[in-house]
């Protein structure tokens, strides 16, 4: 005689460890496979739109630090750009190159934070993570010396960045960029060709490309489904006009894939920082600008950058007043979450919480 | 060879195994923070300070209260305003540090700590006496003149008014002395009324600015 059985409605999260956050996901299942899901969001909702009409253009700054929360640098920089092309300004090299370089650490700290907690997600339990977390925290050390905060930063203001790096920056730099290829070869060494790794991971949650296209999903999972798309080389800013560096690709769009891209583009933000190093030159790191900002009234701007998750734009409007009259943001993952349906639906449980790890998504930018 | 990689991965395992730990056990061992470090509390120097509300102003969450009133004792060294509150709200305090920033006389500094956990919200208030009896470590965040002396708060002594400035004490003085309001109450009459802060008077209108 056959069990009778039924899908059951199960509630992951808001308060699920694997979830990154407080992020909801209601799935039905029918014994272990997923039939549907249903992401719910918002638990994290702070207005940050709201409370940046309420602020000058200066102190939006410190609100875009709690956006993605794990890569501020690269926050400020998308505000700063939409800032200075509503002022019609452009900060000078000096500027450019060291929030290239903020920008760049900050992407590798947080990549390895992705990577990280994928590998955790896998059921590692902590060993890859503490290694990634060991590299990480000189990224932060670093940040420590020019800004004076490891997470919450805001460094970068708009017209160039507050001060110039102190003078023991350098070479903290330069023993930091010695170390790296070592530790990232030793955790490559570790898991990149691990067999379980490559069993759990591969071919699973495959995202194809039309698919990846059609969602407008971006960075690192865009990459991973097979198009080398990326805004620094698109469309680059700052310094990275100035900067050789490949766009790692891959073709499955599995959830190793993803993992794989990332692992990549931790040696090619690398690169771009010696670059950097090398061509960097004294000079002011900022425009002479007003403490109170005031761009003239009826413009708009659209500053975009490739953060460590995607497209991150912010867009804003100016009325003529102090602070924006509109203030958008397109963060990449909440975007990158649309497309949670389709990776998840089919695939098992165990293997849903790996796919969440692989998209990478913060929830302080997702709820904003 | 299946298995291979896996044997690779525990190599480092192994290697790791006798290696240093890289991190420290916290209340026994500290790491020194940076001189650039943002942390509480906050250093003010009474003596430079004019009461002009530049960082209550600029504080994106407006959680520094001044309170300003004509000065009648000091006006001789200079003062124009005499200073009754300088309130930081310690609890809403994200230590973005725009109010250092902001401040034209150098007068507001980070501080270098970030031990303070309080038992309750009272004592997560900082005060003007407080900050007039604290220990003046600054931060040399976003204060050039000090980062150039190498001065470190972690380690050195702890910094007189006079030192710290980015123009001599003399250049602050005049600056001081030439602050004139453009109308306001006459001083003569003596009268107890709050004034408004000089900064807070103009047409912005902007939050955070308090009196």
């Amino acid at each position: 005689m056959p069990i009778r059985t039924e899908p059951m409605t199960v509630n992951v999260g808001p308060q699920h460890p694997s979830t990154h956050g407080v992020f909801r996901l209601r799935i039905t299942f029918d014994g272990e496979e997923i039939l549907e899901v249903e992401p719910v969001f918002g638990y994290l909702h702070r207005g940050t739109e709201k409370l940046a009409e309420e602020r000058n253009y200066v102190q939006v700054v410190t609100l875009t630090d709690r956006l993605d929360y794990v890569s501020s640098m690269i926050n400020n920089q998308a505000y700063c750009l939409a800032v200075e092309q509503l002022l019609e300004v452009e900060p000078p090299d000096r500027g450019k190159y060291l929030r290239t370089i903020a920008a760049e650490l900050q992407r590798i700290a947080a990549h390895l934070m992705g990577i990280g907690f994928f590998l955790q997600d896998l059921g590692t339990l902590g060993t890859p993570l503490m290694y990634c977390f060991r590299t990480r925290e000189k990224i932060l050390d670093l940040f420590e010396m020019l800004c004076g905060a490891r997470i919450t930063v805001s460094y970068l203001r708009p017209g160039g960045v507050f001060a110039d790096a102190p003078e023991d920056f350098w070479p903290a730099l330069d023993r930091f960029l010695t170390d790296l290829p070592g530790e990232l070869s030793e955790l490559e060494q570790l898991i990149l060709e691990n067999e379980i790794v490559m069993v759990r991971t591969r071919g699973v949650s495959t995202l194809p490309l039309d698919m990846a296209i059609n969602s407008s999903v971006s960075g690192p999972v865009l990459r991973a489904s097979g198009l080398a798309w990326d805004w620094r080389k698109a469309e680059p800013y700052d310094a990275y006009d100035r900067v050789e560096f490949d766009v790692p690709v891959a073709q499955n769009g599995d959830n190793y894939d993803r993992f794989w891209v990332r692992m990549q583009e931790l040696h090619q933000s690398a690169r771009i920082v010696r670059q950097c190093v090398e061509q960097i030159e004294p000079g002011p790191v900022r425009l002479d600008l007003p403490l109170v900002l005031r761009p003239e009234p009826g413009r708009e701007a659209y500053g975009r950058v490739e953060a460590s998750k995607g497209e991150l734009a912010f867009y804003l409007f100016s009325d003529g007043g102090i602070s924006p009259y509109r203030c958008k943001i397109r963060s990449p993952s909440l975007i990158n979450l649309t497309v949670t349906e389709h990776l998840l639906v089919g695939w098992k449980l165990a293997d849903m919480i790996v796919t969440l790890g692989s998209v990478d998504i913060n929830m302080g930018e997702v709820d904003r | 060879m299946y298995g291979l990689a896996m044997v690779k991965g525990l190599m480092v395992t192994l290697k790791n195994l006798t290696r240093k730990p890289f991190t420290v056990q916290y209340p026994e061992e500290r790491l020194t923070q940076h001189p650039r470090f943002r942390g509480e509390e906050f250093v003010w120097y009474e003596e430079r300070c004019t009461g002009c509300a530049s960082c209550a102003k600029y504080c994106p969450l407006g959680i520094i209260k001044i309170v300003t009133s004509p000065s009648e004792t000091a006006i001789d060294q200079g003062d124009k305003y005499r200073l009754e509150v300088f309130d930081i709200e310690l609890q809403r305090c994200m230590f973005c540090g725009l109010c250092v920033e902001a401040c034209p006389y150098d007068a507001l500094f980070m501080g270098s700590g970030f031990e303070q956990g309080k038992y309750s919200r009272k004592g997560m208030f900082i005060s003007i006496d407080q900050l007039r009896q604290s220990e003046k470590h600054p931060s040399t965040f976003f204060r050039p003149q000090l980062e150039s002396t190498g001065y470190n708060p972690h380690k050195n002594r702890p910094l007189d008014w006079k030192e710290v400035g980015r123009e001599s004490w003399n250049w602050h003085r005049q600056e001081k002395m030439g602050m004139r309001l453009a109308s306001g109450p006459d001083l003569d009459n003596g009268s107890a009324e709050e004034l408004e802060p000089a900064g807070t008077s103009s047409s912005d209108g902007s939050n955070g600015a308090s009196s």
